[in-house]
């Protein structure tokens, strides 16, 4: 049995499957939909089994070497309070994991991201100013700072966008709309790759298993 | 009484999936290629960091994405190994997206057979972790305390790849093959700015535009941006080499090139009704 | 009372991180927390496919909408589970040939129809209704053009004139946009860690 071929068939017809959506909603669809779902959380659980728990909580925890860690339990039983949420009656444990993941992952983000997205962003930005590269250079990173600059008073909610502040946020906004213009054009693109990747796997791997070559 | 160019703004959805499955599948299936022109930008600017790059080097290589973007982020990852492996460098994978693993596992064992390089001395998968910026803190101080073992459960000891690997300090470059998040700003921010390790990256095409930011203050080396920067790379990795392997991107941007048209077409097209409805809305009043 | 523990959990957890970036000394506690973080993240996919398998197990008990396809859903789980845990998820093994063979082309396809959405979307709403709205279209096509080859070939310095836009009207927007949600960031960290916004423990007071 050529489980090469079979696989491809798998993929076809799942794809077309799911490709059928298109003319409008159908048991076809609604088969490879709710396979995928099945299928991907059954992945993530045994990946995370595989990967996560037994190299890093339960080999920690039980060390080959003997003994026991009861370090340990603690992220044991955090982990475990967090699946309790779904018993109505100890779901209020779960808060305690939650307080952990959150806490960590707030004073973790913030100094980064501070750093990171706000500080090197407006020192990236002022720095612009002073580059060489003749007048069309200049005026490109002219366009860079009152772009930021307006851009941030556009986002500025707690003062009225009336007098100047409304003629800087109107200029932020023009900047940001070219912005958005551009992320529109990559949306596109992206969206439209994905169908190429498809289409490519349906033409070339699949018809030539019925003697299609294209 | 509506004119015809009134009427095309209500056409049936499906005349126009029908039109856009068509401007993907004519040119694929004449084979219709396009040249890639390679300019001055952040694609160039990622192959010359990773080209500047001594042999003996070891690079990290995060698969940070799943198959919704495969046909993306896949050949920039073969592109990239690619490149690595003639090069002599040596490749440790991750994955800060589950799925990453076996993606990864895909490209680098492709690329790794058509080279005859070897598993575990000149490239290693690593494997998931949970945890996304966190766990990449902890990398900065210790490696092998995150990744004990690879994705298959062979001990980090065993393997020689990782002989001189101890903490994120000791790779040479950083690159993210990133979906969305965690991914590149991860990277970017948690070992690019606090460990002062070079990155580079390759994301999606819906993501590129966010990461300019950081391509100009320098906290990434380069970007490889959707399908366009796979065509890119893949191009600049053929540049010079005898019999180069098949790869999809480069294939693809012909196809992409006529479905951009068409989408324009369509835009086009919905604005000269939109138009039109406008006007003899204004003349009836 | 009951969310003093959880309160002081995040209070402890932010600033051992917030204190970890500036005191090399903290250092050792905090790359623990760190560990015990990824562990009990890890917890949330169980918490999810408990989650998943009641729905669905509730669905064909009473018959619920879809509850045909339920079945699909629940068998798709055990199969990976199985496979996984008898025969390991190396290369070659049942697992992966189920991730390579079934979920990558559904998950790819998936995505890939949203190729037909925006097409449809673009000629219903994409308007040149003001001069703005126009600006944004023309940078639009501009861009969509100067990304594949065939914009070089209608006029070489297209992809010239596409690149200039991502370089800096471009970078000025999402710059803009990146400091603006650094600081609205920082500021929801520090309302978490001080304990002010306690929406994620369920909103009680």
């Amino acid at each position: 049995m050529n489980w090469t071929v079979i696989g491809i068939w798998l993929g076809a017809l799942l794809s077309l499957s799911l490709y059928s959506f298109l003319y409008k909603d159908n048991p076809f669809y609604k088969f490879a939909e709710h396979l995928f779902v099945g299928m991907s959380a059954g992945y993530w659980v045994i990946y995370t089994i595989m990967n996560v728990l037994i190299p890093n909580w339960w080999n920690n925890l039980v060390p080959a070497e003997g003994g026991m860690q009861p370090i340990w339990l603690i992220p044991g039983f955090l982990g475990l309070f967090m699946v309790l949420r779904v018993v109505p009656k100890l779901s209020g444990l779960s808060r305690m994991s939650l307080a952990l993941i959150v806490g960590t992952g707030a004073g973790l983000s913030m100094t980064a991201m501070f750093q990171t997205n706000a500080l090197a962003q407006v020192n990236g930005t002022i720095i612009s100013l002073g580059q060489g590269g003749g007048w069309f250079n200049w005026v490109s990173n002219i366009i860079v700072v009152a772009g930021v600059v307006c851009g941030l008073v556009y986002f500025f909610f707690s003062k009225a966008h009336t007098g100047i502040v409304g003629k800087t946020a109107n200029v932020g906004i023009t900047i940001l709309m070219v912005a958005f213009g551009a992320s529109f054009g990559y949306t596109v693109m992206a969206r439209i790759s994905l169908l190429i990747g498809q289409t490519q796997f349906l033409l070339f791997d699949w018809l030539p298993t019925m003697g299609i070559h294209l | 009484m509506s004119t015809f160019i009134e009427k095309l703004g209500n056409i049936d959805r499906r005349i126009i999936f029908i039109v856009m499955a068509l401007a993907v599948i004519i040119p694929l299936a004449v084979r219709l290629t396009l040249p890639i022109p390679i300019d001055e930008g952040p694609s160039k600017n990622m192959y010359d960091a990773v080209d500047a790059l001594p042999p003996g080097s070891t690079v990290l290589l995060s698969f940070d994405y799943d198959p919704s973007t495969m046909p993306e982020l896949q050949p920039m990852a073969i592109a990239l190994a690619q490149q690595l492996m003639t090069k002599d460098i040596k490749i440790v994978s991750l994955a800060l997206w589950p799925m990453g693993v076996s993606l990864g596992n895909e490209a680098l064992s492709y690329v790794s057979d058509s080279l005859g390089r070897e598993e575990y001395v000149d490239w290693v998968n690593l494997g998931y972790k949970t945890g996304g910026g966190v766990l990449i803190v902890r990398m900065g101080s210790d490696i092998k305390s995150v990744f004990p073992e690879d994705y298959s459960g062979k001990s980090v000891d065993e393997i020689p790849v990782m002989d001189e690997i101890n903490m994120l300090g000791d790779f040479d470059m950083i690159i993210s093959l990133s979906a969305g998040d965690p991914g590149i700003p991860a990277w970017v921010m948690m070992a690019g700015d606090r460990y002062d390790i070079p990155i580079g990256g390759g994301c999606t095409a819906v993501s590129a535009p966010q990461f300019y930011p950081y391509l100009g203050t320098g906290q990434m080396l380069g970007l490889l941006g959707g399908l366009k920067g796979a065509a890119d790379y893949e191009t600049m990795v053929r540049i010079g080499v005898d019999d180069p392997p098949a790869g999809t991107a480069t294939p693809g941007m012909a196809a992409q090139s006529v479905a951009h048209l068409v989408i324009m077409l369509f835009i086009i097209l919905g604005n000269i009704s939109y138009l039109a409805s406008k006007k003899r809305k204004g003349g009836a009043k | 009372m009951r969310l003093a523990i959880p309160l002081m959990i995040t209070f402890v957890a932010g600033m051992i991180m917030i204190f970890q970036f500036f005191v090399p000394a903290t250092q050792s506690i905090g790359e623990t927390l760190q560990e015990w973080y990824m562990i009990v993240a890890s917890f949330a996919i169980f918490l999810g496919s408990v989650n998943l398998l009641y729905v669905h197990t509730h669905r064909i008990r009473f018959k619920g909408r879809n509850w045909k396809y339920s079945p699909v859903t629940i068998i798709g789980f055990a199969a990976m589970i199985i496979t996984g845990l008898v025969f390991g998820i190396e290369p070659g093994k049942p697992f992966d040939y189920m991730f390579t063979q079934m979920m990558v082309p559904m998950g790819a396809t998936m995505f890939s129809l949203l190729a037909f959405f925006v097409a449809s979307a673009a000629f219903r709403a994409f308007r040149a209704s003001n001069w703005r709205a126009t600006l944004l279209l023309i940078s639009a096509f501009v861009v969509m053009l100067g990304r594949v080859p065939i914009g070089a070939m209608i006029w070489g310095k297209i992809p010239l004139i596409s690149e200039w836009i991502m370089q800096y009207p471009n970078m000025a927007g999402q710059r803009a946009v990146m400091i603006g949600a650094a600081m609205g960031m920082v500021a929801t960290s520090l309302r978490m860690i001080f304990g002010i916004e306690r929406s994620y423990l369920g909103g009680a007071d």
